[in-house]
């Protein structure tokens, strides 16, 4: 199977889905002559013409509201927001129009739009810029939310994403399109709200998703080596959420991890965690814990960046609390 | 972080236990596992093992003063530490589980109140206070009839958590290995003569531990609550049933649906009840309630134990009617489909084992009730009659258990000579 990244992934599932439906239409900034801020559109522009693939000036509200608008009367646009904290920009749109249109409209209008770009730290980037905010839009109903670990899930979710009515807020970060993984030439879709197992294991559930899968795979091999059997699950979408992954690892393993780079308060992480709580209170022999982003702004200075951030040690150390060793 | 040190459990069944001997003084460091005192419990005197670490900062319970179960006896934590927060702690007592509410109050709200009590304790999820265990810990420990009063745990805080249940059952305290030979003996095989000594060389029969389901642990306290606290005295007397025998075989006739005696047995010992309405009682320590209402238990077997569902309000009830509703009530009980409701909150209860061919026995009161009736088998003797004649009567033995609490000798066998009339002569039921 071919090994290509996550950009690579997210532009052959906008490629895949704008040659099949030509209603499919790419916007943001510098995604068309500068071939995207990441390089996620390289080539779209050439391929598809400057009517599907548009600059637009540096104005969230206004694309992401034109976007919600071109959706309403009959293409699928995708909305690129060059990082997810320029996008508090548009979140007027995003939630009062986009989440709601459907519902306002007593079902006349569907929003089949998408909205993606990096969220989450990256580095040296500072409080304003290395936001993760899953959590907020998570927070809406009325939204999806995607947030793959791996170019496969990236590409199969993306065009998913794209082919769905409602409006879909598609999760990636800035250190993930590098990442490489196996992705199949032929088209596959995967359908949202199914988590992947990563790793079988009886000793602990371990949750993630989006680019902090890389630091919790790591911290599960090292556990692994100390003979802790870690049951591994990536979320792959936040909205809707695959809670009976979860249950069922919980029922075998009573306990449970939640690791979630957003801050903690009313988070995805905590918002899992008392579900856990609630549905699998019987099962639990350790109270969870969650692994989250600290309840700061991001400092600049690195090594303060990093010890924000969950971490290997992070994790593992909640993975001993939990197996009170 | 000050802590407080709290009375434990330090036997299965202590509620509270007095420090005997203080082996640390306030200003002492301790350790985990060092004696911290000695308490009396209900059983033994047991040494305190100190769970926390630092500095003994004050005593609360002095020596030969008690403490309950979960209330605090002293303050650890980090020397010189702050401890005016814990100050009132010491004339805090945790919640007494067993409390009865003083009983001041109108029957109905006593009865009522009785009513809950016994739901709860039916379905078993009457967990102790005072005891930290994780939630999987708590569901293991009634899955299997695990005290958690007894499991020390090794989680934060003396947390019992999932291992601690797990090696409670592995070796369970109290059990008694049942010396070699022993088991032998029971079981016959070869014998050889060597020496003297008779040799059996039998095959081997393991001993067989089963966890005590919730349900035995139910019949268990009950039963040996009513046992040890009620007083009771047995009033036996013979019943020449033919007459009764007649009248259900009579009725029966014109039936498919065939009246058991039960519902017969039911329905005049209502009657007898109305007549003697102490014996349909219930004795709560400073009161006596006098039931309104004649709700009759049948004690039914289930392979895994023992239920008592209900007949409701017999005196306004035909033997029709009442059959019915046992029948009902017996299939619900033997496919273990009984509600709480159904089986609880009796007046009065009967046990019949003459199918058995049980001749005659005695029964233990089941609480809240003040009697109950044991039932024998009916059985053709030979009688004297008023001519010194020998006839053969159609015979019940039937044995009533009193809590002399409340039923006194003379009340108890007014209401058996009106039950043995009633039963000798259905007519007079009606008189």
């Amino acid at each position: 199977m071919p090994l290509i990244n996550v950009r690579e992934a997210l532009r052959k599932a906008m490629d895949e889905e704008m040659e099949r439906d030509p209603s499919v239409i790419l916007m943001g900034e510098e995604v068309a002559q500068y071939n995207g801020a990441y390089k996620v559109s390289q080539g779209l522009l050439e391929k598809y013409g400057p009517e599907r693939v548009i600059d637009t000036p540096i104005s969230e509200e206004g694309f992401t509201g034109i976007g919600i608008g071109a959706s309403m009367v009959g293409l699928r646009p995708i909305i690129e927001w060059m990082t997810c904290n320029f996008s508090i920009q548009a979140m007027d749109q995003v939630i009062n129009n986009a989440a709601k249109m459907k519902y306002m409209s007593g079902g006349q209008f569907s929003i089949p739009v998408v909205f993606r770009g990096p969220n989450g730290p990256a580095e040296y980037l500072a409080a304003q810029h290395s936001q993760a905010l899953q959590s907020i839009y998570t927070h809406v109903p009325g939204l999806k939310v995607c947030a793959p670990s791996t170019p496969y899930d990236a590409k199969g979710l993306l065009k998913t994403a794209i082919r769905d009515d409602n409006p879909v807020i598609f999760l990636e970060a800035e250190l993930m399109y590098s990442h490489k993984g196996e992705v199949p030439d032929e088209e596959y879709l995967i359908p949202f709200g199914q988590a992947a197992k990563r790793t079988e294991g009886k000793d602990v559930t371990v949750v993630g998703f989006s680019q902090t899968m890389r630091v919790v795979e790591e911290a599960v091999e090292g556990l692994s080596t100390q003979g802790i059997e870690v049951d591994l699950i990536d979320l792959r979408t936040l909205r809707p959420l695959d809670e009976e992954a979860v249950y069922s690892s919980v029922k075998k393993t009573n306990r449970l991890v939640v690791v979630d780079e957003s801050w903690p308060v009313a988070s995805v992480g905590s918002w899992l965690s008392w579900k856990v709580s609630k549905d699998c209170f019987d099962w639990l022999d350790a109270p969870t814990e969650l692994v989250s982003m600290e309840d700061i702004p991001m400092p600049y200075n690195h090594t303060l960046e990093l010890a924000t951030q969950p971490s290997v040690e992070k994790i593992q150390a909640a993975v001993k609390k939990v197996l009170y060793i | 972080m000050a802590e407080e040190v709290v009375m434990l459990a330090l036997s299965p069944t202590m509620e509270s236990g007095t420090i005997v001997k203080w082996h640390k003084k306030e200003g002492d460091s301790i350790e985990t596992g060092q004696i911290l005192c000695e308490v009396e419990t209900d059983k033994a005197t047991m040494e305190y093992e100190s769970v926390n670490e630092g500095t003994l900062l004050k005593i609360m319970v002095k020596e030969g003063e008690e403490a309950s179960v979960g209330q605090t006896i002293a303050i650890a934590g980090e020397e010189g530490e702050d401890i005016s927060a814990f100050a009132d702690k010491s004339a805090e007592q945790p919640a007494d589980l067993s409390a009865e509410e003083p009983v001041e109050v109108a029957e109905v709200k006593e009865e009522i109140s009785e009513e809950k009590k016994e739901e709860t304790v039916s379905v078993g999820e009457k967990l102790p206070k005072g005891v930290k265990a994780s939630p999987l810990a708590r569901k293991l420990a009634l899955e299997k009839s695990v005290d958690l009063k007894a499991v020390t745990g090794s989680g934060p805080g003396g947390r019992i958590i999932r291992k601690d249940i797990e090696t409670a059952r592995a070796k369970p305290e109290g059990f008694v290995t049942v010396p070699e030979g022993t088991t032998k003996a029971v079981s016959v095989g070869t014998a050889t003569v060597s020496a003297g000594i008779v040799r059996v060389q039998a095959q081997k029969t393991e001993d067989e531990e089963i966890p005590v389901s919730q349900k035995r642990r139910v019949i268990a306290q009950r039963l040996s609550e009513s046992k040890f606290t009620a007083p009771h005295y047995y009033l036996t007397t013979v019943v020449a049933v033919d007459d009764l025998v007649m009248a259900r075989k009579q009725l029966n006739k014109k039936r498919e649906d065939k009246i058991s005696l039960n519902a017969f047995l039911i329905k005049l010992t209502a009657e007898a009840l109305r007549r003697n309405p102490m014996v349909n009682s219930s004795f709560r320590g400073d009161t006596i309630i006098k039931f309104g209402r004649a709700d009759i238990a049948l004690a039914v077997a289930q392979p895994d134990g023992l239920i008592t569902p209900v007949v409701r309000d017999c005196w306004n009830r035909g033997i029709i009617d009442i059959d019915e509703e046992l029948k009902s009530l017996i299939e619900k009980a033997l496919s273990n489909k009984l509600k709480p409701v159904e089986y609880s909150d009796s007046t009065f209860t009967i046990s019949n084992l003459g199918s058995f061919g049980i001749h005659e026995f005695t029964a233990i009161v089941n609480p809240p009730n003040s009697a109950i009736l044991a039932v024998g088998e009916i059985k053709r003797e030979p009688v004297a009659d008023e001519d010194d004649t020998v006839v053969f009567k159609s015979n019940m033995h039937i044995t009533l258990s009193c809590d002399h609490r409340v039923v006194d000798g003379a009340i108890g066998a007014r209401f058996l000579k009106d039950l043995k009339e009633f039963m000798e002569s259905p007519i007079k039921a009606l008189y």
